[in-house]
């Protein structure tokens, strides 16, 4: 695999469809997992680095597992290639910034992947679109019993799987649900929301993890405590919160659609309209534009343009992508005005297509 | 305040302190993003970990300050400095001070999930491997390079065969 055949598809997990895929973008578990025989990552020389590195691809080419893995270095890959990585959360920005080996493993349809010398020497990682982590689990479960096979974890019967940060002993497992939640936001809710889920110890960040906000919408809520609770139990949790959360996005759209029709209406068509016309185009606003028409689509109230390709646009306006498909470096500017002739391109094929 | 890489409002405020010299920088939100400091606020994450894991461990007496891991060599004063342990073998050389911390954070101090199926044979071998890293650091630093040879080898040769 190379990252260029990256850029062509939109990734499996804005792929749109999976159950409730309306407000669920997709489900992620990720299990941090470390060699017994070496120190952590933060401690660990470049020498013992790459031989962690070394040591996991000898044992990758032996993994009796099917679909099979590919491994990029990272170290290999340009900067830009590497922001590419971050931006389909196949690697983290602490991956693609730091220095020393460090590599990614991941399967074609980008559904599975495993990250080499983060800050756990293997972090697993399955992503699903829509709401699906069951599936999710017994797909990374099954990962991680075929490299057991082939590595030696360090792992404790008192504390489990033994992690460079104390906040993922345990299990090693945080598992995460990315919800799009336009209406709880307008509606001013959404803070409701996450005081409650505070409450019963469940994290929620933006689209890109850790620190950034949420951009376009986009909520990840995921465990916070990973010792003490099974991963079933923990998996139980999210599960059952999930409903709730979406209940109250399909209610907040329903009074949106109820009392301010007209203001919803306006809102939906305005941000598809400047999508199709504006000449020059943030990242930021890019996001929120496009938040508003999928709330629209979602609500029936655009019908010329389907939610996978809104999807589509969410990922492939993102700076490296863009980059990417324009096929040389953009400044800022030179971004933002090649941001805005992408969309107004691809918006008017879609509709030239549904004509 | 204006941005100091350009005109825009600076929403970011940053104070580093570098070997006791203090540097101020101001940015506005799309610089900070482009000089990484990103990164900086990731950090924080951190240093809010490490406020945690300073208050809960509780005051720290003279023999927990001067325990080190054997294996690593990294110290509790580090580990409760930076957040992160040094190896594997640190849960069972911490273990006294680890478990209120742990109980803390996750309000338990014992795993009850999934269990790897080599578990044991795992555990047996963890233990003979620290311990073989144990004699060959000692044997290092007494300058037995012979014996310091051997041991590697000797470690190099259990690390190969933990395949099935």
């Amino acid at each position: 695999m190379n990252v260029e055949s990256l850029t062509q598809s939109s990734g499996e997990w804005l792929r749109g469809t999976g159950p409730e895929s309306d407000i669920v973008i997709s489900s992620r578990i990720r299990l941090a997992r470390n060699l017994a025989a070496f120190p952590f990552s933060n401690r660990a020389s470049m020498h013992q680095k790459a031989e962690v590195e070394a040591h996991f691809r000898d044992r990758l080419g032996k993994l009796d597992f099917s679909p099979r893995l590919d491994y990029l270095t990272i170290a290999g890959l340009s900067p830009l290639d590497r922001q590419l990585l971050v931006e389909r959360q196949l690697i983290s920005r602490e991956l693609s910034t730091s220095e020393g080996p460090r590599g990614l493993a991941v399967v074609a349809p980008e559904t599975m992947s495993i990250m080499v010398n983060e800050e756990d020497h293997l972090r697993l990682q399955v992503i699903r679109s829509g709401f699906a982590l069951d599936e999710a689990w017994s797909d990374i479960d099954r990962l991680d019993d075929a490299l057991e096979q082939k590595l030696n974890y360090a792992f404790s019967e008192e504390f489990g799987y033994l992690t460079a940060c104390p906040t993922n002993v345990g299990t090693g497992m945080r598992s995460s649900v990315m919800l799009h939640l336009p209406a709880l936001v307008l509606t001013k809710q959404i803070e409701k929301v996450f005081r409650a889920l505070q409450k019963i110890n469940l994290a929620v960040r933006g689209l890109y993890g850790e620190g950034s906000r949420a951009s376009g919408d986009f909520y990840q809520i995921s465990n916070q405590v990973t010792l003490g609770k099974s991963e079933v139990s923990i998996l139980t949790e999210i599960r059952e919160v999930i409903p709730q959360i979406i209940t109250y996005e399909r209610q907040a759209r329903a009074t949106l659609t109820r009392e301010s029709r007209q203001a919803l209406h306006d809102r939906v068509s305005r941000a598809f309209g400047t999508l199709q016309s504006a000449t020059m185009m943030t990242s930021e606003e890019t996001m929120d534009l496009l938040s508003s028409v999928r709330l629209g689509v979602n609500l029936g109230l655009i019908e010329d343009i389907t939610i996978p390709t809104v999807n589509e646009l969410f990922i492939q306006t993102q700076p490296a992508h863009l980059q990417k498909l324009v096929g040389s470096p953009l400044d800022g500017e030179e971004r933002n005005s090649a941001r805005a002739r992408y969309l107004r391109t691809k918006l008017r094929e879609v509709r030239h297509n549904l004509n | 305040m204006r941005c100091q890489y350009c005109e825009n409002p600076a929403t970011v405020h940053l104070t580093d302190i570098v070997n006791g010299v203090k540097k101020e920088s101001h940015l506005c939100q799309e610089c900070a993003e482009k000089q990484q400091i990103i990164k900086h606020q990731e950090l924080n994450l951190s240093a809010i970990l490490q406020t945690v894991i300073g208050q809960h461990v509780g005051p720290m007496t003279d023999e927990l300050a001067r325990l080190t891991c054997p294996a690593c060599g990294i110290k509790y004063m580090e580990f409760k400095a930076g957040g992160r342990l040094g190896c594997p073998h640190d849960y069972k050389v911490f273990q006294e001070a680890l478990e209120p911390l742990l109980q803390r954070i996750h309000r338990a101090n014992r795993h009850v999930g999934k269990v790897p199926p080599r578990a044991v044979e795992h555990a047996n071998q963890l233990a003979d491997l620290m311990e073989l890293r144990q004699q060959l650091r000692r044997a290092v630093e007494a300058e037995a390079y012979e014996e310091a040879a051997r041991l590697r080898d000797l470690i190099r040769q259990k690390e190969g065969t933990d395949e099935r």
